[in-house]
């Protein structure tokens, strides 16, 4: 069952109020979408039931698996088949799930998977609010690994990032990360949808060799090799093993050292079009609140009070948490003196910021690990706190 | 009128207080044309006990995404009354269920006995929700009856049109006396 409607706006273009587990699933059939795997858990279970909903009108298919690993295979294999697939989850969910997303990066299967984070270790806190889950996105699957992780922090940039989400993942051929939190899950705003027309997809790229030439991780066309579905006309090798071009598996050092550092440099050499960050006020403040996800807006809250009160604060929005935003962090830390890292966990992102800042500023946490959502009053009272 | 309101719906599970924010946010945000955000209590604080959805209504973008001192109480049980009477600012509208709640009369504090008026002049008890949105658009402003009436009628059930219709409007014909 549906708990939202979708009306047509005076342009034509669909509007709702909605929440963001269901404005996520909405962009994501526009997107594309059309596989949907998953084992239905709080606080992300919404995406699951209107992905059940919703699929079959678009032609899509909906599994309920019998557990998270399976109902993220199920998407590796539905992404090789050439469908853009993805899973919802939580955090037991999410570690469950890692192997199958070390499957996917290593066979650079396009994928979105989301993590609607809520307290931790362990079951933890189901309904309550957390984002402990910002290493675990980053290194839950062994080995070195290439992966694009995104933050929203309103309804409509769930939306937004839901597109990117998919656009990335086609592009690059690598799973991507939407990782939320339950605040933002159930919380509901106005988002209105793009026209058809207005929609900028992208497809991954597909072979243009005759299947007898084709290699399933071929360098010939660039760092990203083109992918043709599986099945079909095209017949190629997959493993997890570490493999060469035809997908075979390797073990000659320098054949090794070629094809890991070919899936690390399609990121990496690509973070002017990866990375997204959004600046508010830091042209002339004095104190720079850096955070990701929900908090942003809490941190954008104290600024305007902050503000009012002669406190010059700017704040720095990490959109995409991973690969890091070095280049923005750093160029801020060099003009802004005082740092503070906001993050309702009990302190992860602070180091990757504290790496990226190479000394220039004076870094301090901000964290909240309660199970609540951090208020506009407890960043405020941190930093007069630390003015003495 | 303001222009950013703090609103919080309290009461229990079962009252649909959770609807009534639903409603009164997508005619606020689809049909008024304002900014709003609105959480709700989750999970097993929302069954049984106090139950409550708060919501944000403004002429601008909204950053924190949660109300402090609400402009605008809703309290449909006593136990709801109890905790948030205290958290409402000094002008603040407070509509009190008084066929459910034992409440202290004060300035700003509306006695409507709204779950009596569902079952008697609706001629159902399970609209008192809807009848507290009536109330609150006609005492408050705070959306517009034909918002409202277009959110309403797209998520109650085929067939109730009629009578949700009736338990709005009741809104409209009443008086209301604070301080009393």
């Amino acid at each position: 069952m549906l708990f939202y409607k979708l009306f047509k706006d005076k342009d034509g273009r669909k509007v709702g109020f909605v929440q963001a587990n269901e404005a996520c699933i909405e962009a994501a059939l526009l997107a594309g979408m059309r596989f949907f795997a998953g084992y239905p858990i709080t606080p992300s279970s919404e995406m699951a039931s209107v992905s059940s909903e919703k699929l079959p009108m678009y032609g899509g298919k909906f599994i309920q698996m019998e557990d998270e690993i399976a109902a993220m295979t199920a998407v590796c294999g539905a992404s090789m088949a050439g469908l853009k697939a993805m899973t919802a989850t939580s955090g037991p969910g999410f570690s469950l799930k890692q192997e199958a997303i070390g499957y996917a990066a290593m066979n650079e299967i396009p994928c979105v998977i989301v993590n609607v984070q809520r307290a931790g270790p362990s079951t933890g806190l189901p309904t309550q609010v957390s984002q402990g889950d910002v290493m675990q996105a980053r290194w839950g699957t062994h080995g070195d690994h290439p992966i694009i992780v995104l933050s929203p922090s309103t309804v409509v940039e769930t939306a937004d990032l839901t597109f990117d989400a998919f656009n990335l993942a086609e592009k690059y051929r690598t799973p991507v990360i939407l990782l939320m939190d339950e605040t933002l899950a159930h919380m509901r705003e106005k988002i209105t949808l793009p026209a058809e027309n207005e929609l900028k997809l992208v497809e991954r790229k597909r072979a243009t060799v005759p299947p007898s030439d084709y290699r399933s991780f071929d360098t010939r066309f660039g760092d990203v090799p083109p992918f043709e579905p599986y099945g079909g006309k095209y017949h190629f090798h997959i493993t997890g093993l570490t493999h060469d071009e035809m997908g075979f598996p390797i073990v000659e050092p320098d054949d090794v050292v070629k094809a890991m550092d070919r899936i690390h440099r399609k990121i990496n050499n690509n973070l002017d079009d990866i990375v997204k960050v959004k600046q508010f006020q830091t042209d002339d403040a004095e104190i720079l609140l850096v955070s990701f996800g929900t908090p942003v807006r809490t941190c954008l809250g104290a600024m305007e009070i902050g503000r009012k009160e002669g406190l010059k604060i700017g704040v720095l929005q990490l959109q995409t948490i991973w690969p890091f935003p070095d280049k923005a962090v750093l160029n801020l830390a060099k003009k802004i003196g005082k740092i503070f890292v906001v993050e309702l966990n009990m302190g992860q992102i602070i180091n990757e910021v504290q790496r990226a800042s190479q000394g220039k500023s004076n870094i301090k946490g901000i964290n909240k690990y309660d199970g609540l959502f951090i208020s506009p009053d407890e960043i405020l009272s941190h930093i007069l706190e630390s003015k003495g | 009128m303001k222009s950013l309101y703090e609103i919080r719906f309290s009461g229990s599970g079962g009252q649909g207080i959770i609807t009534a924010g639903m409603v009164l946010g997508e005619g606020a945000s689809l049909f008024d044309g304002k900014y709003v955000v609105q959480t709700q209590s989750y999970g097993p604080e929302a069954r049984g006990g106090a139950c409550k959805t708060e919501l944000i209504i403004a002429d601008y973008p909204v950053n924190y995404p949660k109300p402090i001192l609400a402009d605008i109480l809703l309290a449909m049980s006593q136990a709801a009354y109890d905790k948030y009477i205290h958290e409402i600012k000094d002008d603040a509208f407070v509509v009190v269920d008084s066929s459910l709640v034992q409440y202290k009369p004060a300035k700003g504090v509306y006695p409507v006995p709204i779950t009596k008026l569902a079952a008697e002049e609706v001629g159902l008890k399970v609209t008192a929700n809807v009848v507290a949105l009536g109330v609150i658009s006609s005492l408050t402003k705070i959306a517009s009856y034909e918002a409202l009436e277009r959110a309403l009628l797209s998520r109650v059930p085929r067939g109730t049109e009629e009578i949700n219709k009736k338990a709005l409007a009741l809104g409209k014909k009443l008086e209301f006396k604070d301080n009393v």
